[in-house]
């Protein structure tokens, strides 16, 4: 399997409206940097809103890091979003369209997931939530790993 | 003072840079009225400057005698700060940067300590040190002072401009009769997309529109967010007896809606705010004619 390898490119604070403008600008113009499509840009920085949303309102706030990375030939972006919140106690729950803890459509987490090549939850109940998202240009590099 | 004579005090040497500021006050007033600052501010009337000069000597006279040089907060400052803050909105609007208005109150130390040295002539040369050093001291407070009521008028701005920006940011435009739409730019944050739907309801009730077109062409991202404020804006409309007309949806942004899951099924949706009014004239039984091609035209 080839080796990904990566370097940070910027870790943004979460914690006001504000900062999340701030967020999708950076994630577009590094996405537009690495050389990501138009509809990939918009899907990454629309996942990118709902992720680090989550992170200010369902969180508390914290921050996102983003990541350049390559592998082979391939270029791609990765973004964790981490706050020191209640956490998640129930992932699959959460990620079911439809189910809100507040007065939100319900859509954010589970449709962020359908927008990225690769999504994963690390959360423990009163510690905190860090999910990570990574994209690919032009489309993902190895077949999604994620378990379905 | 009587209390310190009997205290066997002599005057701090504050005290004594108050009282001479007092003393002469009018002097000093005449040579900064010359200066950039007073000068470029008061451009209509030199008598204008000159007394803005004087509120100015008289609030740093108050400052010293209360002893009080290095306190920013000094009540003596209380009195000159809407005029300072409205000298500093003056200069800023010309073009002057906060450095630049720094330095302008930086120049009014030399008028005032070539005064002090003269009337000091003859004075035990430690005293005059000491009286130039405090007058250094008030004058580095004042430009203090004048920084933060720039730094202050910077934010007050902002926060202006923001509101402005609320505002002017969500025109509605009456299209045709009975048609009303509000072009949507930039972020469609809860606070804006409040007054996009106020506005909007305004205007369905005053136009006594039957349709209202929701573009947003200008709003680069639509998340879940984004798009519940417009379901909320469609439905609410509705129930004012109009139907909304969402336009201005680009490919990739249709292709995101799909996989972030929202349901649009029940709002009308066109590519553009072109054909949005076209359907709403449409619906409501207008006819545009095209003379060239009907034939009619003489042409
Ligand atoms: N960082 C987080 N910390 C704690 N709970 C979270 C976090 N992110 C999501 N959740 C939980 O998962 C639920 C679903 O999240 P999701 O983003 O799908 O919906 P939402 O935020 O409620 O509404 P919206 O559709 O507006 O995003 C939330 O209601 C919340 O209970
Ligand atoms: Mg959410």
């Amino acid at each position: 399997m080839t080796e990904t390898s990566g370097s940070v490119t910027a870790c943004l604070p979460i914690h006001s409206d504000m900062d999340l403008a701030w967020v999708r600008q950076h994630v577009r113009q590094t996405a537009a940097q690495l050389g990501f499509g138009l509809v990939e840009q918009t899907k990454l920085v629309t996942a990118a809103s709902e992720l680090a949303r989550n992170t200010l309102v369902h969180g508390g706030g914290g921050q996102v890091e983003s990541t350049a990375l390559t592998s082979g030939i391939s270029r791609g972006l990765r973004l964790t979003f981490r706050d020191e919140g209640p956490g998640i106690t129930d992932i699959q729950r959460a990620l079911s369209d439809g189910y809100t803890s507040g007065g939100g459509l319900g859509l954010g987490l589970g449709g962020a997931r359908r927008l990225v090549h690769e999504f994963s939850i690390d959360s423990r109940p009163d510690e905190g939530t860090a999910v990570t998202v990574i994209c690919w240009v032009g489309g993902a590099p190895h077949p999604r790993q994620e378990g379905r | 003072m009587a209390d310190h004579e009997a205290a066997g005090e002599r005057n701090s040497s504050a005290q004594e840079v108050g009282e001479f500021l007092r003393r002469r006050r009018e002097q000093i007033a005449q040579r900064w009225a010359d200066e950039t600052l007073f000068r470029t501010v008061f451009t209509m009337s030199r008598d204008e400057a000159v007394e803005a000069c004087r509120a100015v000597v008289e609030a740093l006279a108050a400052v010293a005698v209360a002893d009080q040089v290095d306190n920013l907060g000094a009540a003596g400052f209380i009195a000159v700060r809407d005029q300072l803050g409205r000298m500093v909105a003056s200069r800023t609007r010309t073009g002057a940067g906060s450095t630049q208005i720094a330095d302008e109150v930086a120049a009014l130390r030399t008028p005032v300590a070539e005064l002090l040295r003269s009337e000091l002539e003859g004075s035990p040369s430690g005293r005059t040190e000491e009286c130039s050093v405090t007058l250094t001291a008030l004058m580095g407070t004042l430009r203090l002072v004048v920084l933060e009521t720039a730094l202050n008028a910077g934010q007050e701005l902002i926060d202006r401009q923001r509101l402005q920006l609320l505002e002017v940011a969500t025109p509605v435009i009456k299209l045709w009769d009975g048609v009303v739409a509000v072009p949507l730019i930039g972020t469609l944050d809860s606070a804006r997309s409040q007054v996009v739907m106020e506005s909007l309801l305004d205007a369905v009730v005053s136009q006594q529109a039957r349709f209202a077109i929701l573009d947003i062409t200008g709003v680069p991202t639509v998340d879940s967010l984004v798009a519940q404020h417009l379901m909320k804006t469609v439905a609410a409309a509705r129930l004012m007896g109009a139907e909304c007309i969402v336009s201005g949806i680009r490919p990739a942004i249709a292709q995101t809606i799909v996989h972030l899951g929202i349901d649009l099924g029940s709002v009308i949706t066109r590519a553009s705010l072109a054909d949005a009014l076209a359907y709403a004239l449409h619906e409501q039984g207008s006819v545009v004619v095209d003379r060239n091609r009907t034939g009619t035209s003489a042409r």
